[in-house]
């Protein structure tokens, strides 16, 4: 035992050594004491605080979002719906290498460059967490090849919701408008709680007039997440509230027919139940579909919309001003028959033209050798504007003015569709106001006859005829006609209000113009006798020719010689039955020529349809 | 002690079975505990995932096997083989810098082909026999000479190994060093000149950091400042702990662990799993298992009959308890994050298979002792 015969002295060493080692053990003790009452501080201390981070951690709060509101035409036939749709989304934060994923996606469904350039887009404004959608409206096929192929795609996920559309396509689309994806304009404006599960938000018309109606209230679910976010259960749930089913007054059968009557030409046409205020159509053409706006039009498409040199996208019926010309003369012949400055059998004579005392300036009659003599009903039905000089001079702007304005001219109507446009009703306060001139005389013998500076939209004309086959209850006019809660049957009527009650000096004064328009379509001169041939009811109307270029004294308008866009606009507004009046029309055609040729025509085919093919 | 002066009553008393198979029967009995225990966490941890179980799982039984085959070997053997190890791993360690596999910025791994292997691991036990060696013959306390001569043994693998950098191994290392030292009878005046010293090197130290060590020391002083970045591990893990209570979740209900919050909860991180679905009352059965190991390593210890085994185990033991400190530590934010896996629970390579080679020479070193002649 050589180790027994060194010099160590093992009996010191070995005590050496156990006192070291219960030090250690002691040292060790305390480091475990410390331990452990860190573990007692976060695990019985601090134990509700960390189970409420936990909780916080794993439970999340996601919004539900409420589902949209359907539109219906009056006769329940669907203008908007929500359909299913699947959607592919990615998460950057989950994916590598995103252009290796975009690559490989490619093979398995489509993507477009357009997609694509989307997707950057949005990837560069928005958090790495957030999901991005990158396709749209995946076909079964599509949604079932990925299913197989989603384990190469970390991050990568289908997501199925409902989509926005418009099953008429164009039809319709400048009174039901659309959605389209909330824009940051939109945010400041919207409750973003409310909004926090929606991605889309009405952008015009109809929808988005009644977007609070038909969004809905948000419902919420609380989900057990993931750290990456996904959901794996859900804790509980409010659920949401659906928006409001819309019914509007449209009657889409009649909407198609009038749209379809203008052919290849743009103009608008309203139609109104002068009863109720009901707009039963409401023309714009050309128009567009409005499907491809509901995800975000792809910008060439939008772009060649805009550039349309036919401008689809300008809502006419609500936002075209046009001079209504002729058809004016009902309501400035109206106009002087109750202010007692003309009766019905005082005549003048129409020698083609007319001049003011002591002016050179001739004021021409369309009918370069006149009309001979004539009275206020030879005047409306044969449209003499020689009878309308005349009178208008005696009025003078400030009553013509004063007695149009009772039938809605120059200021909007307060239809429930966003946008519109008042039109203009001069006057000599406006003329101070916005031209710093005078009011000359000279303008209110044009203004006499609808040219000048009155400016009308379709939608108002229609109001405004309405209000004459009412005798003088302008009803406000409506586009929805009843809202309807989502699980309850009953409807609730939107209000039928009179917007404005015309005082009536005479009766007869209304029945003398009324007569009159009568005789525009059904008498031997009448300026639509056309339509008014084969008729199987009586129609009350007026034709009027706007003038889109300035003729001077002399000449004389060749439509011909002048390019397309200069041609004059064609107007008519019309009503009938006559003796019980169910429905009143305004139709322009730009650029068409005549009232009486071309617009005419065209309100003919609308009242047929509403009147001799109304569903029992 | 009794030991020395061993009678025959203590003989007949070792004629067991045990000692013929050179097995201790209560670190045993701990070794398994701790590794049923693990296995039991892991495959929660690991989200059920029976094949990495499995892996775990057949790294255990190389790893006993390697505790059996260590057993056999004499403390006179190891002794032996001592300086040759020490100087085998140092070239080796040497190599690594030079040609070493790269693999998560660190420069760890020797390829040899066929295997990977990993030079610090076999440091761990070649730091502690080799001080042990050298301090055997001696007599102790160790004198000013003797402990420079420590000292720059236990420096030279500690830097090598720095400077991979594998701070979590290089403070195994240094610390299993340490013990032996202290152990050998280090005076307490030296330990305070030493201690001066050391903080004295603090800044020092710093400036020598990488980058993401000294985030981490940051990290640990204020985890609130980035808690998605760098101070995430240690608030979700804080949090997977906290919120586990005296009785945790229950097994496989860690919402922390199951909801993908915890990071690296299969390796480093694994103490906060058991933490969030056992609550204080598993955590106090691993520490049952680790107690009873770690107080039979030092037991043994003082039961060894010469200057080196005794040493070695002494060493063998506490270094086995830094493991469990250092990681507890650092899960529970008590310690800066440093990648050290808690030992036997946390999923993973080399380091279960030389802890149980560790164990192996403590067994060795119960089992081996001489029958004294009276």
């Amino acid at each position: 035992m050589p180790r027994e015969l060194t010099l160590k002295d093992h009996l010191f060493e070995s005590r050496l050594f156990m006192s070291r080692a219960i030090i250690l053990l002691v040292f060790c003790a305390l480091l475990v004491l410390i331990l452990f009452s860190r573990l007692f501080y976060l695990q019985v201390i601090a134990h509700d605080h960390f189970i409420t981070l936990s909780d916080d951690n794993r439970v999340k709060i996601l919004p539900i979002p409420p589902t949209r509101g359907l539109i219906y035409d009056r006769n329940g036939i669907l203008l908007a719906e929500n359909l299913p749709s699947y959607r592919l989304d990615i998460t950057p934060e989950q994916v590598k290498d995103m252009q290796a994923t975009l690559d490989a996606l490619d093979g398995i469904i489509e993507i477009s460059e357009t997609d694509i350039s989307r997707f950057e887009k949005m990837r560069s404004r928005k958090p790495r967490f957030e999901a991005i959608p990158l396709r749209f409206h995946l076909s079964d096929e599509e949604v079932a090849r990925f299913a197989v192929n989603r384990h190469r795609f970390p991050g990568v996920e289908i997501q199925a919701g409902l989509s926005r559309h418009y099953p008429l396509g164009e039809r319709a689309v400048h009174a039901v408008g659309y959605v389209g994806r909330i824009n940051e304009r939109e945010l400041q404006t919207i409750s973003t709680s409310n909004y926090s599960g929606t991605s889309y938000i009405g952008k015009v018309g109809v929808e988005k007039t009644y977007e609070d109606i038909l969004h809905g209230t948000v419902g919420h679910q609380q989900v057990e997440i993931t750290a990456q976010g996904r959901a794996l259960r859900v804790l509980s749930r409010t659920p949401p509230i659906p928006g409001n089913n819309l019914y509007l007054t449209l009657d889409s059968r009649l909407q198609a027919v009038a749209e379809d009557a203008f052919g290849d030409f743009s103009g608008a046409a309203v139609a109104i139940d002068p009863r109720n205020g009901d707009v039963l159509a409401f023309v714009s053409r050309p128009t567009y579909d409005p499907n491809p706006f509901v995800n975000g039009i792809e910008v060439a498409d939008y772009r060649a919309l805009q550039q349309d040199k036919y401008q689809p996208l300008f809502n006419r019926a609500l936002r075209g001003q046009y001079p209504p010309g002729s058809t004016l003369k009902p309501f400035v012949g109206l106009a002087g028959l109750e202010m007692g400055l003309t009766n019905p059998g005082t005549g003048t004579y129409c020698p083609g033209y007319y001049t003011l005392p002591n002016r050179k300036r001739k004021f021409r009659d369309w009918k370069r050798w006149g009309h001979g003599p004539v009275d206020l009903n030879t005047a409306i039905t044969q449209s003499c504007d020689v009878y309308f000089y005349d009178l208008a001079l005696s009025m003078g702007i400030d009553r013509i003015y004063e007695y149009l304005h009772h039938f809605g001219f120059g200021e909007q109507t307060r239809i429930d569709i966003q946008g519109e446009l008042p039109g203009l009703l001069p006057s000599r306060e406006w003329k101070r106001r916005n031209r710093n001139e005078p009011w000359f005389p000279g303008e209110t013998i044009i203004t006499g006859i609808g040219q000048g500076f009155t400016l009308s939209t379709p939608l108002q004309l229609a109001s405004a005829t309405a209000a004459i086959a009412n005798l003088g209850n302008r009803m406000q006019p409506r586009i929805v006609l009843a809202r309807q809660a989502v699980g309850d049957d009953s409807l609730i009527p939107s209000l039928v209000e009179v917007s404005e009650t015309i005082t009536i000096q005479n009766p007869d004064n209304w029945h003398a113009v009324m007569d009159a328009m009568v005789n525009v379509v059904h008498g031997e001169r009448g300026t639509a006798r056309r339509i008014g041939e084969d008729a199987s009811y009586q129609i009350a109307g007026k034709t009027g020719t706007a003038q889109v270029f300035g003729l001077k004294e002399d000449e004389k308008y060749d439509a011909e010689k002048i390019d397309e866009k200069l041609r004059d606009h064609a107007l008519f507004i019309a009503y009938a039955p006559v003796e019980n009046p169910r429905i009143a029309v305004a139709v322009i055609v730009e650029n068409g020529g005549g009232g009486g040729s071309v617009a005419a025509p065209i309100a003919r085919i609308i009242l047929d349809q509403y009147l001799l093919d109304e569903p029992v | 002690m009794n030991t020395i002066i061993s009678t025959n009553r203590e003989d007949a008393s070792r004629r067991g079975w045990q000692y013929s198979l050179h097995i201790d029967v209560p670190l045993l009995l701990g070794l398994t505990g701790l590794s049923i225990l693990g296995l039991v966490v892991l495959y929660s941890a690991g989200d059920k995932d029976t094949e990495l179980l499995m892996r775990q799982f057949m790294r255990l039984g190389l790893a006993y096997t390697v505790l059996i085959l260590t057993a056999q070997v004499s403390p006179r053997l190891l002794q032996r083989m001592a300086p040759w190890l020490f100087g085998i791993g140092i070239i080796l360690l040497t190599a690594v810098l030079l040609v070493g596999d790269t693999s998560g910025g660190a420069q760890r791994w020797l390829d040899f082909g066929i295997v990977r292997f990993q030079p610090s691991e076999m440091m761990k036990i070649a730091v502690p026999m080799m001080v042990a060696w050298y301090l055997a013959d001696i007599s102790l306390p160790p004198n000013w000479l003797h402990l420079l001569g420590s000292v720059v043994l236990i420096l030279i693998p500690t830097l090598l190994i720095v400077k991979q950098p594998d701070l979590g191994t290089s403070l195994l290392i240094a610390s299993s060093g340490f013990f032996a030292v202290f152990l050998a009878g280090l005076q307490w005046r030296v330990l305070t000149v030493m201690a001066i010293i050391v903080s004295a090197a603090a800044p020092l130290l710093w400036h020598f950091m990488r980058d993401y060590q000294r985030q981490r020391v940051i990290t640990f002083l204020n985890p609130e400042q980035d808690p998605l970045g760098s101070g995430y591990h240690i608030i979700q893990s804080k949090i997977a702990i906290g919120s586990g209570g005296i009785y945790g979740k229950g097994w496989l209900n860690g919402t922390q662990s199951h909801l993908d919050f915890l990071p690296e909860r299969s390796t480093d991180f694994i103490f906060a799993v058991l933490g969030e679905e056992f609550g204080l009352i598993g955590i106090l059965l691993l520490f049952a298992f680790y107690t009873l190991v770690v107080v039979r390593g030092i037991y043994i210890a003082t039961q060894a009959q010469d200057t080196f085994t005794r040493l070695l185990a002494g060493s063998l033991s506490m270094t086995f308890f830094v493991y469990i400190i250092v990681n507890t530590g650092m899960v529970t934010g008590l310690l800066p994050v440093v990648g050290l896996p808690l030992p036997l629970i946390s999923y993973g390579g080399t380091s279960i298979v030389t802890l149980m080679a560790g164990f192996g020479i403590l067994m060795s070193i119960h089992t081996h002792r001489k029958l004294l002649p009276t």
